[in-house]
């Protein structure tokens, strides 16, 4: 009798317990699709490939704007004061140290790519302003000089390089 | 909901929320304390299930609407967008376009048990007339949803059903044009049914609430139609209801996903797989097959006007119920003559749908006529007589003396549940032989690897069939929605990324305005589309004899042919969609050189036994030996039709592996948790026996 009594409620409780579970297991599950669909879809990501820009159009001091994954990518051809002075910073002057050298390629030392989005909130610097002879956020006053480097105000990090590569001399790919 | 609540609160915390907002107590008392007959039958999980449905439409709508673009010239596209490229998008459309109906049978198997118990008799005659009003909101929003996609039917149906409004005498055309907001369905007609489609179903919801409010004052009919009297004839609604109801919902998701996964367009027309055309009607306008006892009393009444009012008059007459039929008795187990003129009355239901998906005319008209006065006479003329004339056996005393005096009837409602399927069946095939007037008999039923719950496309067949299209097809034919980068996406013909970029390369893509503000031709990408070779529809009906090659996108799922009875029983049960690729293949093959005696083939036009018509303006477009194959297949015409028709299946639906496969495990999932709910439901419910 007493075993009986014992077995009985062990026994319920496990189908209780594994009802629940295999119940959870299928909610959970059924959540997967409603997250995904959010994310880009196939289409979306097949349109993101790699663009290439021609360098011929641009002349020294001047910067185009190019649109790569909806993110305006600056193009600045600088000129050789711009580069001097991005080289003479000393690396313990910057918030977040990088050599102009590691955010350009070597041979093309004049061709700065830089994603153009403050890294404080996301709006659109203006190139050729600020004090740095660079780029000037004018949301809440980030500078960024002409490596887009961050020297002064909110934002936390450097303008980001896309990843990129020289075609040729004149002509790069964005992607 | 009805008297204070016996909630008592625990903690500190619920005691000072119920102070200020009694909700919890709310829940309580009305989900949990809650008491239900202990003898309702499984007829009663369906107000669960149907509670389960409209959260699910509501929440796969929410997720559609933020892929979908509701104007004429996108909406179409958007449509094949979220199924083809959105994460899961197949899924969700597929739940929601299904869910529909699934929404409509658990509807009308609700409307029916109310009918045989006599639940709307009082005192719950604001319960039932809550009900009626959410059956029409449910049939506005429905045939709302259903011209989203902007196909040919969504089309040509948003344009029949507005004209209903023209009936009306003086004033018709001019609500019809406000119905409009132009002078034809357009752009103006699809926004506005978008905003609506998105805003009533939470109506409907806001109704429901009513309509459970009204449940819970009153309390539930049962199965005996004898109110509840001692503690003993009732259980809690928690667990015990809500374990059946949940046992009954996990049933009801197995059947639903039967046509999620395996059979997503059975009850769909292949019309809608076609863009919306205002300059051509397809042949047989049909309604959704929920729909169609409706449209078979329309059009059986030989009048516009007297037609249309029938039409609602047909929903309207269900407000009166409760006085029409006025017999002291409420369920139809105690009613020897009402039980048979119940039955009866399905058959006429189901007699007018099946009436409603063939052609107006013939004996299918006499018969429409026929059951129309059926319809009515049932409300207007049967049910008042019998509730004065019918001699009623007795009632039980009470519910827990007609559960002890009663064994087990679950075989009787396992039984009556099958008959309800196979009903059902019958309906929706109703609905594949809607065209069976344009006559001839039925493409020959070809074996493909895809068919059936378990099948794959071949992929050595599906890459011969892409050279066939690109050597043969594509000289006059799109594939916009097709991608060279689908071509290596998994589930497809197996190119690797390398080829698929190879083949885009070939294709010279219009592009531009370039920074010279110049159009350019430039080679191909993985993101262009297989586009037309035709400069625009002009140039291309210039070079085809005055006829568009249609975009082949989706032929595969556009092209259909009646199946007719019995076959689509059998179509349900062996899971049969394979009318489009059929009829492909049987075209591909059916030119004929000379026509038969006494057809007289029009200039410029080719016999093919298979169009409608006959007289098919595309010349015969393969013959043997035109492609080479390496693989060793035969180079002939029944080898190349078959092959470019297994390419135009995947082109139609890229995702169907994917599908099957989710399905599978889905199926799996839902019969081990229906089962364990079964055990545990009976557990539950050996306390109460």
């Amino acid at each position: 009798m007493t075993t009986e009594t014992s077995a009985e409620p062990t026994r319920r409780d496990f189908l209780y317990i594994a009802t629940g579970a295999v119940a959870a297991v299928g909610a959970a599950a059924a959540v997967w699709p409603f997250i995904a669909q959010m994310n880009p879809d196939a289409s979306t990501i097949a349109a993101g490939a790699p663009i290439e820009v021609d360098l011929t159009p641009i002349a020294e001091g001047q910067d185009i704007k190019v649109f790569w994954r909806g993110q305006p990518i600056f193009v600045m051809n600088r000129t050789q004061k711009q580069v001097d002075e991005a080289r003479a910073v000393k690396l313990s002057a910057l918030p977040d140290p990088q050599t102009d050298e590691e955010r350009t390629k070597a041979g093309h030392e004049k061709w700065l790519v830089v994603v153009g989005i403050c890294t404080h909130l996301g709006c659109i610097p203006i190139a050729h302003e600020g004090l740095f002879d660079g780029f000037f956020c004018p949301c809440h006053g980030s500078q960024y000089d002409s490596s887009g480097r961050i020297r002064q105000g909110p934002a936390p990090l450097n303008l980001p390089v896309p990843p990129y590569q020289f075609v040729s001399d004149t002509k790069i790919q964005i992607g | 909901m009805s008297g204070p609540s016996t909630y008592q609160p625990q903690s500190p915390f619920m005691k000072w929320l119920e102070q200020r907002l009694p909700i919890a107590g709310l829940v309580h008392s009305s989900f949990i304390a809650y008491p239900t007959p202990r003898n309702l039958n499984y007829w009663w999980t369906f107000g669960a299930i149907l509670s389960m449905m409209l959260a699910v439409q509501i929440i796969t709508g929410i997720v559609l609407a933020m892929h979908y673009t509701p104007h004429v010239d996108f909406a179409f596209d958007s449509v094949e967008r979220i199924v083809r490229d959105v994460n899961y998008g197949w899924l969700l459309r597929n739940t929601h376009a299904a869910g529909a109906s699934m929404f409509f049978i658990a509807v009308y198997i609700h409307m029916f048990r109310g009918l045989y118990y006599g639940s709307y008799k009082a005192p719950r005659e604001v319960l039932w007339i809550l009900g009626v009003i959410i059956y029409l909101l449910m049939m506005a929003t429905g045939f709302m949803g259903y011209v989203l996609p902007w196909g040919q039917m969504s089309f040509w149906g948003a344009t029949v059903i507005t004209n209903l409004f023209s009936a009306v005498p003086f004033v018709g055309d001019s609500i019809v044009t406000l119905l409009w907001g132009g002078y034809s369905v357009g752009n103006p007609t699809l926004n506005r049914f978008f905003s609506l489609h998105y805003l009533l179903p939470f109506v409907i919801a806001g109704v429901v609430v009513l309509h459970v409010w009204a449940l819970h004052v009153t309390g539930q009919n049962n199965p005996t139609g004898v109110e509840p009297k001692t503690e003993k004839d009732t259980v809690a609604f928690t667990p015990y209801a809500t374990m059946k109801d949940v046992f009954g919902m996990s049933c009801f998701l197995l059947f639903f996903s039967w046509f999620i996964f395996y059979m997503p367009n059975y009850l769909g027309e292949a019309d809608n797989y076609i863009p919306a055309n205002p300059g051509v009607t397809p042949p047989h306008i049909v309604p959704e097959w929920y729909y169609l006892p409706f449209y078979a009393i329309l059009r059986s009444i030989p009048n516009k006007l007297m037609g249309v009012v029938a039409m609602f008059g047909a929903i309207i007459v269900l407000l009166f119920l409760p006085w029409l039929d006025s017999a002291k008795v409420r369920s139809s187990r105690y009613r020897p003559l009402a039980k048979r003129f119940f039955w009866g009355f399905v058959v006429v239901c189901i007699m007018l749908g099946w009436l409603g998906s063939k052609p107006a005319e013939g004996i299918y008209t006499v018969l429409a006529r026929v059951f129309t006065f059926a319809y009515f006479a049932y409300f207007l003329i049967v049910l008042p007589l019998l509730s004065r004339v019918e001699k009623t056996l007795p009632l039980p005393n009470s519910i827990s003396e007609d559960v002890l005096s009663k064994g087990k009837t679950a075989g009787a409602t396992a039984a009556s549940l099958l008959a309800l399927v196979m009903a059902g069946t019958l309906m929706f095939g109703g609905v594949q032989s809607a065209k069976a007037a344009e006559g001839g008999e039925s493409p020959p039923s070809l074996e493909w690897s895809f068919a059936g719950p378990f099948g794959t496309y071949d992929r050595p067949q599906l890459q011969r069939g892409f050279k066939i299209y690109k050597e043969v097809c594509s000289a006059c034919h799109s594939l916009k929605l097709l991608q060279y980068r689908n071509l290596a996406e998994p589930g497809g013909p197996g190119f690797t990324i390398e080829q698929a970029k190879a083949i885009a390369a070939e294709a010279s893509i219009k592009d531009g305005p370039n920074d010279a503000g110049e159009m350019f031709e430039r080679p191909g990408r993985l993101a262009d589309t297989f586009h037309s070779p035709f400069p625009n529809e002009q140039a291309a009906r210039s070079a085809n004899g005055g006829a568009v090659p249609p975009d082949m996108s989706l032929l595969a799922k556009a092209r259909s042919y009646p199946r007719g009875f019995p076959q689509f029983v059998f179509d349900f049960f062996t899971q049969f969609q394979e009318q489009g690729p059929n009829y492909i293949d049987a075209l591909l093959q059916g030119y004929q050189d000379t026509p038969p005696e006494g057809f007289t083939l029009p200039d410029g036009a080719y016999y093919n036994k298979w169009y409608p018509g006959h007289s098919i303006k595309m010349p015969p477009p393969i013959s043997d030996g035109q492609v080479s194959f390496d693989d060793g297949s035969p180079e002939t015409v029944p080898q190349y039709a078959k092959d470019v028709t297994a390419f135009l299946m995947w082109a139609a639906e890229p995702h169907l592996e994917a599908r099957k496969r989710l399905g599978l495990q889905v199926m799996i999932f839902l019969i081990i948790l229906s089962g364990l709910l079964y055990f545990t439901k009976r557990k539950i419910w050996s306390n109460v026996h």
